[in-house]
């Protein structure tokens, strides 16, 4: 399988989205904000030090920064945008919300993936599990006390809606 | 300008031996923050994520060692059975970065980057990893003393792929420490593994951050084994642990850095060595 610069696909949020005119060594993050106009993923430090890029790809919560977009092109990606399909809200945003997890909103897309792909993962997280989770995701805002408080909401919610 | 993402280690080698330039990317955790900064610029890409081959690792037949795939990343050594083999590459595996770094990250980047500061290169070290790299037609074990060769420098040839690093399992007690300005997502000021073989009486100790490459303390190891008998766990009395911790600080080879100074490096291999060691004999 080969990418050239002209022309690839890439599987975001269920749906094929084709790219052009863009140079090989783009990262996911720039692809997705300047080319596809998903621009829910930020972009800070374009390092891997600040989380606020991070998409789910192939079921790993990984900075979109890091991840050349021409050799994605046979992986599922998800995006904060594709969290659902119907532009409702799902339970973490929507504890983010009523906790006042959210300040300057800069590094919310990231920590609102990074948190889904926890829960998805491990839907009854320990405290020491959720600061683990998140920490690779930076927030210069909240001191972080709202946002743990969000995730432990978040983990009622889900489960009162499981039963 | 081209991407090629081989779905085999087949393809992969034939690609890398046609085009030995091309960039390869594994996790991309390193090369993509050059390229994003402009530091690099590829023409073509050689990825290997797609190579299910070097994303594993297997216990040999004769369950005397672990080879591990170049591919495989950090978040796969953290816990499970690897980590029972491996304890010190898991306590290494769960101090890189972040998990969204973790997921990506691998030992063939690490390897290949070969930054004093790679948190897998110590365990590598002291466990006398053998290092494999292939073109289409060839193959070579390398040790892992041999292939790095100094900062950011290391013994693979162009068009030549990094396939695993395969590591004794062993008998003894292992562990890695590693000091930074914080806990999570920090790049090492000093670290060190240390690892005990209780059949052969021998202990390995490798520091990283503290030298040009990572550095093996022959010279205390030597000096440890006529103190203390290695085949027991001995008890290491307060003298001898202090002794221990100057010897290991003595061999290391710091420099001040925008991260740290070499003073103070020295002191944290002195201290980090003394607590494995510590350790080695109460756990
Ligand atoms: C935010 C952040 C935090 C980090 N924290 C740490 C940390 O705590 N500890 C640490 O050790 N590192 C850390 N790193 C560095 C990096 O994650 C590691 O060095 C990692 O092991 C690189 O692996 P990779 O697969 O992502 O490498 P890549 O970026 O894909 O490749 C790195 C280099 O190795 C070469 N290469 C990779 N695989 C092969 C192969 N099979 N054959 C030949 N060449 C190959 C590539 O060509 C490239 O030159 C961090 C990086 C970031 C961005
Ligand atoms: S922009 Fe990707 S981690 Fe900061
Ligand atoms: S709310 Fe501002 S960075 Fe987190």
């Amino acid at each position: 399988m080969s990418a050239n610069s002209e022309v690839y696909d890439l599987n975001v949020n269920g749906q094929k989205r084709q790219v052009r005119d863009a140079w090989v060594g783009e990262s996911l993050l720039y692809v997705l904000r300047e080319r596809l106009g998903l621009p829910g993923s930020k972009g800070a430090c374009e390092q891997g030090e600040c989380g606020s890029c991070t998409v789910i790809m192939d079921g790993q919560a990984v900075c979109s920064c890091l991840v050349m977009a021409a050799t994605a092109v046979d992986s599922q990606i998800t995006t904060v945008e594709g969290l659902t399909s119907d532009n409702s809200l799902t339970a973490v945003q929507d504890a983010f919300i009523t906790e006042g997890g959210v300040q300057c909103g800069f590094c919310t897309p990231g920590l609102v993936v990074a948190i889904e792909h926890l829960l998805d993962t491990n839907p009854d997280p320990s405290q020491l599990e959720i600061k683990e989770a998140i920490s690779g995701n930076i927030c210069r805002c909240t001191g972080y006390g709202r946002i743990f408080e969000a995730v432990n909401t978040a983990v009622s919610t889900r489960r009162a809606n499981k039963l | 300008m081209t991407v090629l993402i081989p779905q085999s280690l087949h393809d992969a080698l034939a690609a890398a031996t046609a085009n030995p330039d091309a960039q390869i990317i594994q996790g991309g955790t390193d090369l993509m923050v050059e390229i994003n900064f402009n530091h690099r610029k590829p023409t073509d890409v050689i990825a290997l994520r797609r190579v299910d081959e070097i994303r594993n690792y297997v216990v040999t037949a004769d369950k005397k060692n672990v080879v591990i795939g170049s591919g495989l990343p950090y978040r796969e050594m953290e816990h499970g059975e690897l980590a029972k083999l491996l304890p010190a590459l898991a306590q290494a595996a769960r101090t890189v970065g972040s998990p969204q770094i973790r997921a990506a990250g691998s030992i063939g980047g690490n390897l290949g980057t070969c930054s004093p500061a790679g948190d897998a290169l110590p365990v590598l070290s002291a466990l006398d990893a053998v290092i494999n790299l292939r073109t289409a037609s060839q193959s070579r074990d390398i040790s892992v003393h041999d292939f790095m060769v100094g900062v950011k420098r290391n013994a693979r040839q162009p068009g030549e792929l990094i396939i695993s690093a395969t590591l004794p399992i062993n008998n003894g007690w292992q562990g890695y420490a590693k000091v930074g300005v914080r806990n999570a997502m920090v790049i090492s000021i000093a670290s060190c593994c240390l690892v005990i073989d209780r059949i052969k009486g021998s202990v390995g100790i490798a520091l990283g951050s503290v030298g040009p490459t990572v550095i093996r303390c022959r010279e205390t190891e030597q000096w440890l084994s006529m103190q203390i008998d290695l085949k027991n766990n001995s008890i290491v009395a307060p003298n001898l642990l202090k002794e221990f911790g100057d010897r290991v600080a003595k061999e290391s080879k710091p420099i001040d850095d925008h991260r740290s100074t070499a003073a103070y490096r020295r002191h944290a291999v002195a201290t980090l060595s003394r607590r494995l060691l510590t350790r080695a004999n109460t756990q």
